[in-house]
């Protein structure tokens, strides 16, 4: 059933050889945590370290030419991996600080700017945010007099957009949705959300961290003002961030961080800034770390995203299928494979998910247990917190088999 | 490391049949605890009578080591001398600091060695002091009360 290969790409992980507690085999089912590195991660964030490292725009050697080239290449990759212009492109150190940057630079503004917040005005969120597209809102509304306001989650974990027109209102400057609840797999339907938002004059920012790495993003297509993602979820190591903002937005925000390399000239008591994206790329960048990212968007690219999201798709099928055997069990999020992705969190009666994740975490399989970073979430479906399963490309059916037959086993074993 | 050296059988049984979970109305001083990591919640409240704890009750949600923990705790620690309270405390944080190497002390712990399993799983220790450490709180901030009515 699977369109890719898992078998050969499984080589490509070297962790997913580990022995595990009792010599077992590594179930990795926490990709929406954090993914696994292929290889060639590694060896591409080794090969600058041992062969072109040197701090990049800056310094007349060979060595700092190449490692411009090679951070500015991964710009570049980047770049046409979410059809983004390359000028458009920051990397961060996380999607955390992706999404803080555009929140202080939104507070940093001057008044008269289109990004400028007052009293009154408002930024629009969903119940299915992560804390990472929260806080920052929150701190920033706190800082400004602004007002937070949401779209709220039906029963079936899913956006409740029909009262779109009094959420999204002329009052709107900021709306900030996540592409895929990293605990529903909800994927969220932008166009309408988009358009409502530039109708008010607003502008939209998008958490991608659940979508980029798992099937094809086109910020262009989508419309959207401002994006960001991490690289660690996208194969690609800790460390590096994107934001994604459209030009015109870049050259008239303000700064984040200040310091070296994000400066056109200084005197004693001023500075001027580099354009965009330097001017929000403050320090010595995480170069290795922007390459390596790039080598899994190629290794990403070459294996074809709509084959990931195929193959996602058909694991979340299968897995669902086999969810709905399963007595005493409840899937917390979509039971339909319609615009969901490969992340599936669960509860199951009587055993607390801490419970669940120790005895899987004995057969080998490794799953997130807990809020997820989305505590509002989980009060709005009732639960403490969930037990969350999600795929990727080295994940198989054989691995929804173990999950499966592990919560049975944790059944026996509490005796529920 | 097997999954029985964690799950004791006391422990299950404390968490299906938690002793004091049942708050009750009139406490010394009650205190709200939780668990970032895993949004687990506890409410606990202690009396205080001269230099007696004369009850703890609590309620919450949590996983069974949480649970089991504070049911096996406020058993333990009602009716004794805060002294002596807070010096069994001290030998369970102790035990679950241990790293397996410790199997604790019967005659001092009683029912709570059966956690001794859980020092080995670091993930757990948090869940099994939560309730360990909702008492220390209440107890300290009800003494201290009393100490500045004087």
């Amino acid at each position: 059933m699977s369109m890719l290969d898992v078998a050969s790409i499984k080589k490509d992980f070297p962790i997913l050889s580990k022995k595990m507690r009792n010599d077992g085999k590594l179930i990795y089912l926490d990709s929406g945590a954090t993914s696994q590195k292929p290889n060639i991660v590694l060896e591409a964030e080794r090969r600058f370290y041992s062969e072109h490292n040197a701090a990049v725009h800056r310094g007349a050697h060979l060595l700092a030419e190449e490692a411009s080239e090679a951070y500015e290449g991964a710009r570049a990759t980047v770049a046409k991996f979410i059809g983004a212009d390359v000028e458009e492109v920051v990397f961060t150190k996380s999607a955390t600080e992706s999404i803080n940057l555009i929140a202080y630079s939104f507070g940093n503004s001057l008044p008269g700017s289109r990004f400028a917040l007052q009293p009154g005005d408002r930024i629009v969120l969903s119940e299915m945010e992560h804390h990472a597209n929260l806080i920052p809102w929150q701190q920033l509304a706190k800082r400004t007099g602004a007002e937070i306001t949401w779209f709220p989650v039906t029963d079936q974990g899913r956006l409740d957009l029909s009262d779109i027109d009094s959420i999204i209102s002329t009052k709107t400057k900021i709306v900030a949705i996540t592409h895929q609840s990293n605990v529903l797999g909800t994927i969220n339907p932008l166009e309408a959300l988009v358009k409502r938002t530039h109708d008010v004059g607003a502008v939209f920012v998008l958490d991608a961290c659940q979508s980029v790495p798992h099937f094809a993003v086109d910020v262009k297509k989508l419309g959207i003002d401002f994006l960001a993602f991490s690289g660690h979820k996208a194969l690609g190591p800790t460390g590096v961030g994107i934001f994604w903002g459209k030009f015109e937005h870049l050259q008239s925000m303000e700064p984040f961080l200040t310091g070296g390399s994000m400066i056109e000239s200084v005197t004693m008591t001023d500075a001027t800034w580099a354009p965009a994206p330097r001017k929000f790329e403050a320090g010595v960048p995480n170069m290795a770390q922007a390459v390596g990212l790039a080598a899994a968007l190629d290794y990403l690219t070459k294996i074809g995203m709509d084959k990931v999201e195929a193959h996602e798709h058909a694991l979340t099928k299968y897995a669902l299928e086999k969810f709905s055997t399963l007595r005493d069990v409840s899937i917390i999020g979509p039971t339909n494979t319609q615009m969901r992705g490969g992340v599936i969190s669960f509860t199951i009666e009587g055993i607390h998910p801490h419970d669940a994740g120790q005895v899987l975490d004995q057969h080998g399989i490794a799953v997130r247990t807990g809020h997820h970073c989305a505590w509002p979430l989980m009060r709005k479906m009732h639960v403490v917190g969930t037990t969350r399963a999600s795929f990727y490309i080295y994940n198989d059916t054989s691995d929804i088999d173990a999950l499966i037959d592990g919560i049975e086993y944790a059944q026996k074993y509490f005796k529920v | 490391m097997q999954l029985d050296s964690l799950y004791q059988e006391v422990i299950l049984d404390h968490y299906k049949n938690p002793m004091n979970k049942k708050l009750s109305p009139t406490y010394s001083k009650e205190v709200h605890h939780v668990n970032p990591s895993c949004g687990d919640e506890i409410t606990l409240n202690v009396t205080v009578e001269g230099d007696l704890i004369t009850n703890i009750s609590w309620d919450g949600v949590g996983c069974s080591i949480s649970q089991a923990s504070t049911s096996i705790m406020s058993d333990l620690l009602i009716g004794k001398k805060i002294d002596e309270d807070f010096a069994i405390l001290e030998n369970f944080t102790e035990l679950m600091q241990s790293k397996g190497t410790k199997s604790g002390d019967e005659e001092i712990l009683e029912d709570a060695v059966a956690l001794a399993g859980v020092s080995q799983f670091p993930a757990r220790i948090k869940c099994a002091l939560l309730g360990w450490m909702a008492f220390k709180d209440a107890t300290s901030q009800a003494l201290s009360e009393t100490e500045a009515k004087g």
